[in-house]
Parts: C-alpha cells; sequence; structure tokens
C-alpha cells in the first residue's frame, strides 16, 4: 500500500536543518542517519581503466586500495560514522558477479576497521539503471532488469546497508528536451513516464530491501536536472531552465517514498531538499566538495539542509597530498566536523542560513533551493496526489518564485536569462490540466521510437 | 531577392519563412551555392558567434539548425544536380559502453551548422561500426565521444580499428568528452581534441577546409 503525503512533516522552518530529520534511519549497526550530526558520504570510481574480465584482478586491488585509504583516513581524524557508497560502473552491474566480488572486498573491509578501530561505517549500494541499455527502454522485464536485481539482492546478503539507484524511466525523452529547453516534453517524461516507472520500480527495491535485511535508500534524478545544470553551468542552456527542472523532479522523487523508500536519498539528488520537507526522511547532498565530479553554482547551499554530505565520485589518481578519495574524505570530515561544532554550541540555524545566503542570490539553481522557497514548493506538491498536477503546478510555481525574486532585485539573473522566464511560462500555457489529455497530445507529438508508451503502463 | 532577409529568418529561426525565401531565391534564378553559402551557412556562422558571446543559448541555435535544415532540403536536389558537394562528411558517435548522447548531439548539431554532412551513428557504438561507416559514406572527420573514465579506453581501441583495417590515414579522428584531454589525445594518437562542441565545430570546418584548398 501506497504512503500519502499531504502535509508537510515540518511544523517550523527553523527544525528544517542540516543533520537531523523527523524520521531518521537506523541502520544495522546502531549508526543513525539524521539523528542529529551530518556525517560524510564518500564514493569512488576507478582510474581511467577499462571495466573488463582482463582487468578486474586490478579493479579490485584498485577498490581494496581505495578503501583501505578512506577508513584509515576517518580513523585518523576520528570520524566514528560515515557512509561508503559503491556506485557500480556498467560493467560491474551488467557482469553481475563482479560487481558483487567488488562490493565484498569493500564491505569486509568496513566490517574489519569497525571491529578493530570503533571506525562505523555503512553501505550504500548503488548498480546502474542498464534498462536504458534497450532502446528504447525495456523497464520491467528482461536481462537487464535481471542482473539489477541479481546485484541489489547479492550485495544485501553480503551486507549492503542501504539499497538506491539513478533511475532512468522518461530519460529516453528528457535528453533531447533539455537541449531545447523544452519544459513541456520535461514534464511529460518526469511527471507522466519517470512517476510511472518510479512505483514499478521502487515497490521492486524495496520488496527486495525487505527480503535482504537492506534498507529502502533512494533515487537520484541525477539525467534529468544535473545533467541540465551541467550544461547550464557550461552556458549551453538557460539557467532558469536548469532551476525549474530542480524543482519539477521533486514530485517524481516522491513516488519512491510513497512506495517504501525511507532514505536516506541519493547524494546528487537535489530534489531531497523537497522531500526532506514533505517525508522528514533523511537526506545526502553533495556541494563544494565535490567540485572534483562536476562544478555546480550551489556550492555551500546545498549543505543548507543535507543530513550526509558526500562528494558524488572522484577517481584514484594520486595528488600531492595522497589519493584523490583520501583527499575527498578529509574535505568531507572536515565540512562535517564544522557544521556539527556549530550545532553543538548551538548556532546550527545561523550556519544553515550562512550556507544558504552564501549562494542563494547568485544564481536560479540556488534561489529555488532556499529553505523557505522549498516549504512554498513543497506545500504545493501535497495539494494533490496526482505525480502529473504535482510537477505541472511545481514547474508553474517555480517560474512564479523566479520571477518574483528578479522583480525584487534579490536574484541575479542575465537578461538572457531573465526571457526564459516568459519562454517557459508560454511552454507551460499549452499543457492540459488533464493529465489523460496531455498523455493523448504527447504520444502524437513525441517520437514513437524513443520509447515504448506500454513500458509506463499508458 | 535580398539575401540578407533569408539570413535574417534562419537567424530567427522562422522556418516556414525560410521555405518561402529559398523556394523564391531558386525562382528568382539565384545560384543554388550562393543561397547556400550567403543565405544559410553564413547566417548559421551569425548564430553560432552569438552563442559563442554569450548572447544566445543552445535551444536558440537549434530553433535556427532547424530552420537551415528545412532551407536545405529545398535546395538539397539541386546542389547535387549541379555537382555542388557539403563541406565535407562527419561520422560521429559515443564509443562502445558508454551511454552518454547529450554532448555528442551537440557537437553533431553544431557541425551540421557550418555545412557539413553528419552522419550520427549513435551511443554506444561497437568499434568496427566507426570503421565501416566512415567507409561506407566517404567520411572525412570521424569524432568520437566517452564521458567515463572507463570507457575512455574504448577511443583508443576505435583508432586501433582503424589501423587493423588499414584506413587510419585516410581519416581525422576528432575526439572530446568529459575526462577526455590533450595529453590523452596524443597517447591515442587522436588527430584532434576539443574541450567543447563551438571548438569541435570550428576545428572540424577548418579541417574541411583545409582539404577544399
Amino acid at each position: 500500500m501506497s504512503r500519502q503525503f499531504t502535509k508537510l512533516a515540518y511544523e517550523s522552518l527553523d527544525d528544517f536543518i542540516y543533520g537531523s530529520c523527523p524520521h531518521p534511519v537506523t541502520c544495522k549497526n546502531g549508526m543513525v542517519i539524521g539523528g542529529g550530526e551530518i556525517y560524510p558520504e564518500v564514493n569512488f570510481t576507478l582510474p581511467a581503466m577499462s571495466a573488463t574480465a582482463d582487468t578486474l584482478t586490478e579493479a579490485k586491488r584498485v577498490y581494496k586500495e581505495i578503501i583501505d585509504g578512506v577508513l584509515k583516513k576517518a580513523h585518523e581524524l576520528h570520524q566514528s560514522n560515515l557512509v561508503i557508497e559503491f556506485e557500480t560502473l556498467p560493467q560491474y552491474t551488467e557482469h553481475p558477479e563482479w560487481g558483487i566480488e567488488i562490493h565484498k572486498i569493500l564491505r569486509d573491509t568496513m566490517f574489519e576497521y569497525e571491529a578493530k578501530y570503533g571506525v562505523k561505517s555503512v553501505m550504500r549500494m548503488t548498480p546502474n539503471d542498464l534498462r536504458e541499455m534497450s532502446r528504447p527502454p525495456i523497464l520491467r522485464s528482461g536481462q537487464y532488469w535481471d542482473e539489477m536485481v541479481r546485484i541489489f539482492e547479492q550485495t544485501a546478503k553480503d551486507g549492503a546497508d542501504i539499497l538506491a539507484i539513478e533511475s532512468t524511466g522518461g530519460k529516453e525523452i528528457n535528453d533531447e528536451a533539455i537541449m531545447n529547453a523544452d519544459l513541456r516534453t520535461s514534464i511529460f517524461a518526469l511527471g507522466c513516464l519517470g512517476a510511472r516507472d518510479m512505483k514499478w520500480l521502487w515497490q521492486n527495491i524495496t520488496a527486495i530491501a525487505d527480503a535482504n535485511g537492506a534498507i529502502s535508500g533512494g533515487d537520484s534524478a541525477c539525467g534529468f536536472a544535473n545533467t541540465a545544470m551541467v550544461l547550464a553551468e557550461q552556458g549551453f542552456i538557460p539557467k532558469v531552465y536548469a532551476a525549474v527542472m530542480r524543482a519539477v523532479t521533486a514530485p517524481r522523487a516522491l513516488v519512491a517514498i510513497e512506495n517504501g523508500a525511507v532514505g536516506p536519498g541519493k547524494d546528487c539528488a537535489y530534489e531531497n531538499v523537497y522531500l526532506k520537507a514533505i517525508t522528514g526522511t533523511p537526506i545526502t547532498l553533495e556541494g563544494k566538495s565535490a567540485a572534483c565530479a562536476h562544478f555546480s553554482p550551489i556550492g555551500n547551499i546545498a549543505a543548507a539542509v543535507a543530513d550526509l554530505w558526500s562528494n558524488e565520485s572522484v577517481q584514484e589518481i594520486k595528488l600531492l597530498s595522497g589519493f584523490a578519495p583520501v583527499v575527498s574524505t578529509e574535505q568531507l570530515i572536515y565540512d562535517c566536523r564544522l557544521m556539527n561544532t556549530a550545532t553543538k554550541k548551538g548556532h546550527g540555524l545561523l550556519m544553515r542560513d550562512l550556507l544558504v545566503e552564501s549562494d542563494c542570490y547568485l544564481d536560479p539553481q540556488a534561489y529555488i533551493m532556499r529553505p523557505d522557497v522549498v516549504f512554498e514548493i513543497s506545500r504545493e506538491i501535497v495539494k494533490t496526489q496526482s505525480a502529473f498536477t504535482r510537477t505541472l503546478n511545481t514547474a508553474k510555481l517555480s517560474l512564479d518564485i523566479l520571477q518574483r525574486a528578479v522583480d525584487k532585485k534579490e536574484l541575479h539573473m542575465d537578461e538572457r536569462d531573465e526571457s526564459w522566464i516568459d519562454t517557459l511560462r508560454d511552454q507551460l500555457e499549452e499543457i492540459p490540466e488533464d493529465e489523460e489529455a496531455f498523455i493523448a497530445e504527447m504520444k502524437e507529438e513525441v517520437d514513437a521510437t524513443k520509447y515504448n508508451p506500454s513500458e509506463y503502463g499508458i | 531577392m535580398d539575401l540578407q532577409e533569408l539570413s535574417l529568418a534562419v537567424e530567427k529561426g522562422k522556418t516556414k519563412q525560410v521555405k518561402e525565401l529559398v523556394s523564391q531565391a531558386i525562382a528568382d534564378g539565384m545560384n543554388v551555392k550562393t543561397i547556400l553559402d550567403d543565405g544559410l551557412i553564413s547566417a548559421m556562422g551569425v548564430v553560432g558567434e552569438n552563442f559563442r558571446q554569450n548572447k544566445i543559448y543552445v535551444p536558440e541555435m537549434l530553433i535556427a539548425a532547424r530552420a537551415m535544415a528545412a532551407g536545405l532540403s529545398i535546395l538539397e536536389p539541386l546542389l547535387t544536380s549541379t555537382g555542388v558537394k557539403p563541406l565535407g562528411k562527419v561520422v560521429i558517435g559515443t564509443v562502445k559502453g558508454d551511454l552518454h548522447d547529450i554532448g555528442k548531439n551537440l557537437v553533431a548539431m553544431m557541425i551540421k551548422g557550418v555545412g557539413a554532412t553528419v552522419y550520427d551513428i549513435g551511443i554506444d557504438v561497437p568499434d568496427k561500426n566507426f570503421v565501416e561507416k566512415a567507409e561506407e559514406v566517404g567520411a572525412d572527420i570521424v569524432c568520437l565521444s566517452a564521458l567515463l573514465t572507463t570507457t575512455m579506453p574504448a577511443i583508443g581501441d576505435v583508432i586501433r580499428e582503424f589501423e587493423k583495417a588499414g584506413v587510419r590515414d585516410k581519416y581525422h579522428i576528432m575526439i572530446g568528452g568529459a575526462p577526455v584531454s590533450e595529453s590523452f589525445a596524443r597517447q591515442v594518437k587522436a588527430d584532434k581534441y576539443t574541450s567543447n562542441a563551438s571548438d569541435a565545430a570550428d576545428a572540424a570546418k577548418e579541417y574541411l577546409l583545409s582539404l577544399a584548398q
């Protein structure tokens, strides 16, 4: 039975802060996420090398080197709680036995450090959503889905604490929409296709988690909103579109929680801020300390309400001080240490607001993540239960909020960006309020070779 | 008729007007190569420059590119019958194991804008498919894209596939993607690395023009 959210999880904006949430998650080793302190979540990947059967031995050596380095650094810096994310390479999901083997190396080392040194760490296991490798994607059956199930199940049995994914239902339509800043198609991709896929997917992931003693964590619209963010950062598409995309991914993301996910949400899911406001579940976010993986205009504000603080991903390459994942670990630990000290000294709210104010006036993508704006958008989302209506209304409200901020001269926006507020509004005006009518229109408009409507049950 | 009007219509992305003006220019007996160069390609040059100067975004460029393509579709039969050739032929794709296509699509779109014919062979492309397509269409340039550190080595594999087939010297191989660098290009013996789509289009144009001289 799906959960329903009709109001926010918070009464006061002052309670909406990093490190704590109304519904913390307790892991198998007793580590509590969202229980009062923000912890680091470290992610890493291989250096430039192919991921094949021939390189598996070397890959296992590199992963072992990484996890030893990361946990040793955590121990040295007295960081007794952290999350490790193993986000597999596509080849390691496609050949689940490879991913399972590497996970076991990582998890066993984590157990060892906990037993020997008291470094409590929790494993987030994130296989790839291989389903998009079929074009058009086959979502609910087939070899790719079977491989994903296999790696989820076995790694959970082997000790993975949290199951997560960056799912891609609807992305096959959205990729081209991003290039065209086509909000109409993005709303179809997220509010109609993506939301339907999320319901099916998260019911399945939750069943796997429940059966194998793991936590049904969360998703990320990385392929949607973060792609938009990166392209906006490169000056390819309007920042306004990227900002609206950030907010409109929230209703799709909410479907995961409605269908069993309990958090912590995935690091690159900036839509997590709206999820936390609505559901009270803990979230991971990434910002300035993820610059090793991608640039962003939200380096500080992303930390304002995070419960775990991530580096997104970093290659095992040698820097002057040491290997990059160890460098990342140190940076995250110091970030968290400062924020937790602020909380202990009674300055948590001040710290949150400093993180917010240092970014929010400089870019619409940051402004849309202000805690007060998050509450305003989240209240709009819970007014209805339809993912499509939520998505459409979120888009409309986001544009109103950004226009209001520009009018009040509290948000910096280039002239060429400002003109896109009206362009996007015009696109929204042509979307019917009735979902069935909209789906019928989009079935006519969207290239039928790119997606399979029946995979979404439409 | 004044080709300036056609050029402006392309810049503004007015597809219907572009079609009408191209038809009118043909009816007026204007040289088809002149219509192509001074009415369509020059307009895309202006659009590209506006993009480089941060005056417009890619969506505006795409609208202009679609308008240009509409005009070109009317011109193409005449260009062929009068022996006018495109600037050159480019095969583009994302290498094996890599599903990323947005950057590759951007490069394809911008290279089309400089007047080349682009054959986009998609994502997750096996090494030999690049060779086969390049040979099939008689390409001048092959563009390879990778977005992951673990798929980047496949760029080298594709280049070796060209070597194995004994056709490496026939093609100018350009590479790009987030983890790719100048030094990597040297390492895998690619001919050109560019860090963004605009530079890729400029580099392709420069190379194709050098062939024509």
